[in-house]
């Protein structure tokens, strides 16, 4: 057999944890075997620990079954191997949303982690902007998703040992993560802002991002609304950059 | 000419030693991939260590054994780490991890056949022209072997070496781990490998698994490895040896009492 035949066929091995042509039979296949699951397996404990926590060690362990034998590595880095978890958890667990955003907050926890370095902007940066021309930029470590159930406040609750109910929330929310300095942050944000952020990360526009709010809460409101979360965001170090279009 | 050097693995658990104290060590090795990240903190944990210690890169992911070559977008990756980090050597394995899109994240042995050597050497070519230096090939640890292999595990990293120019990152644990698993005098290893192209040394621990000896990097080094050590360095020049710890990861102390170990052995060949 060549190099080529020999490697497709371990592929093959591990995969399906079966033997394949090319490679011995013997203890070391066994060693190799076990190698490859246990590391996928690893990377998704330590990606999810507190879905892992949630939903318990036997659950946890069937997802991570069902998503090592459906998904084969394909990254250069391991790490990557956690990004396609929450796909699989939808289809092992299909009527959880509960845990596809827990497990969406802790990877997304983890991208922002070690994403680009943008520095926020100051408040030198702002004094010269002509704001009806004016274009946000958002920190490239700013994730953002719709939320329907309380997954924010149940990721609070699990990272500090504490207990609390999992709900449908009465209205759908969005969560929101990034990074500031080097610690990754989660904010739970109502519809309004959460639409508001949207439009500002597809758009830019902060023109835009006044018209939208205006649209949903009125023109008074929607003017002193667009003025709070500009300061907001501002504080909270998501602008990276202003510019004049 | 460099002296002996003494290094250590660059761990989590020991991120605020190597960033606030006096740490002595020659150098520090971290896995290049867990800082081929865009930014975040692991970077300028990097930064901050280069600026108090030298650095190799020492890398998992590169898969010098594929059969289909190097993936570009690793090896660009790596590149601009190198440019950064200025790094003391550049290394990785002679093993494989990929085939096609499918990536196992392990170490999987090579046959030693003519055809794999080639590729190898291919792969280190390609690899040393892009990163525009030499860089160094360690001996994995393995579980099994080939009916298809032609020559040793040492015949082949001899001609690797003379072919390609690159340097070797000799794991005297490996060495020991794999004779041990596959019935061959270790000492036949270190005779058979080209000595004066070994620029660093491996040094960890191993755990008995049914039957092998398994490469697991969780325990001190021990009476078998640290003799073979010492036969290792009677036989090469100046080198630099580190400590290889991976798991249940004891306190700083503990590891550089471990590289004091080398540091006497090594001081003693020399005096010898």
């Amino acid at each position: 057999m060549n190099l080529a035949d020999i490697q497709g066929g371990f592929h093959a091995m591990l995969a399906t944890s079966a033997p394949a042509a090319g490679v011995p039979d013997g203890p070391g296949r066994a060693v190799y075997q076990n190698n490859y699951r246990t590391q996928l397996a690893g990377c998704l404990e330590e990606s999810y620990p507190l879905l892992r926590a949630f939903i318990g060690e036997e659950a946890f362990l069937h997802a991570a079954v069902a998503h090592i034998t459906r998904h084969p590595p394909q990254a250069w880095t391991i790490d990557a191997y956690a990004d396609g978890f929450g796909a699989t958890l939808q289809t092992v667990f299909p009527d959880n949303p509960d845990l596809h955003e827990l497990a969406w907050i802790e990877h997304a926890l983890g991208q922002a982690f070690i994403a680009a370095d943008a520095a926020p902007v100051t408040a030198d940066a702002l004094a010269a902007i002509d704001w009806d021309q004016a274009r946000l930029r958002l920190t490239p470590t700013l994730q953002l998703r719709a939320a329907g159930t309380n997954a924010a406040e149940l990721y609070f609750a699990l990272r500090d040992g504490a207990s609390v109910e999992t709900e449908m929330l009465p209205a759908p929310g969005g969560l929101l993560v990034w990074r500031r300095g080097f610690v990754s942050c989660l904010r739970a944000l109502d519809a309004i802002e959460f639409a508001a952020l949207a439009h500002l990360q597809r758009e830019g526009s902060f023109v835009g991002l006044c018209t939208l709010l205006v649209e949903r809460l009125g023109e008074e409101q929607g003017i002193a609304s667009a003025g709070a979360v500009l300061a907001d965001w501002l504080g909270s170090e998501l602008i990276t950059g202003v510019d004049n279009e | 000419m460099h002296a002996h050097r003494f290094g250590l693995g660059l761990r989590r658990e020991h991120y605020r030693d190597f960033l606030e104290g006096d740490v002595d060590v020659d150098f520090v090795e971290v896995i290049s991939e867990n800082f081929m990240v865009a930014g975040g903190q692991p970077r300028d944990i990097l930064r901050r260590v280069r600026q108090r210690h030298p650095v190799v890169l020492h890398g998992v992911s590169m898969s010098l054994g594929s059969a289909d070559g190097l993936r570009p977008d690793y090896l660009a990756r790596l590149c601009a780490l190198v440019e950064e980090v200025e790094p003391m050597f550049v290394s990785d394995h002679l093993s494989w991890s990929r085939i096609g899109s499918f990536n196992s994240h392990d170490l999987l042995p090579l046959p030693y056949t003519r055809e794999a050597l080639d590729i190898v050497c291919n792969n280190i070519d390609q690899a040393q022209e892009a990163l525009g230096r030499t860089m160094l090939v360690e001996n994995p640890s393995s579980y099994l072997t080939y009916a298809e292999s032609s020559m040793t595990e040492w015949e082949f990293i001899s001609a690797m070496a003379k072919r390609t120019g690159c340097g070797l990152l000799l794991d005297v644990n490996n060495v020991f781990v794999s004779a041990s698993n596959h019935g061959f005098d270790p000492v036949d290893f270190l005779r058979g490998i080209p000595m004066n192209r070994v620029c660093q040394i491996h040094l960890a621990g191993h755990s008995q698994g049914d039957g092998l000896l398994i490469d697991t990097h969780d325990s001190a080094v021990n009476d078998a490895v640290w003799s073979l050590y010492a036969q290792t360095v009677a036989r090469c020049g100046p080198v630099a040896t580190m400590i290889e710890r991976d798991g249940d990861i004891p306190p700083l102390a503990e590891l550089l009492a471990e590289l004091d170990v080398a540091r006497r052995l090594a001081a003693h060949r020399e005096a010898a």
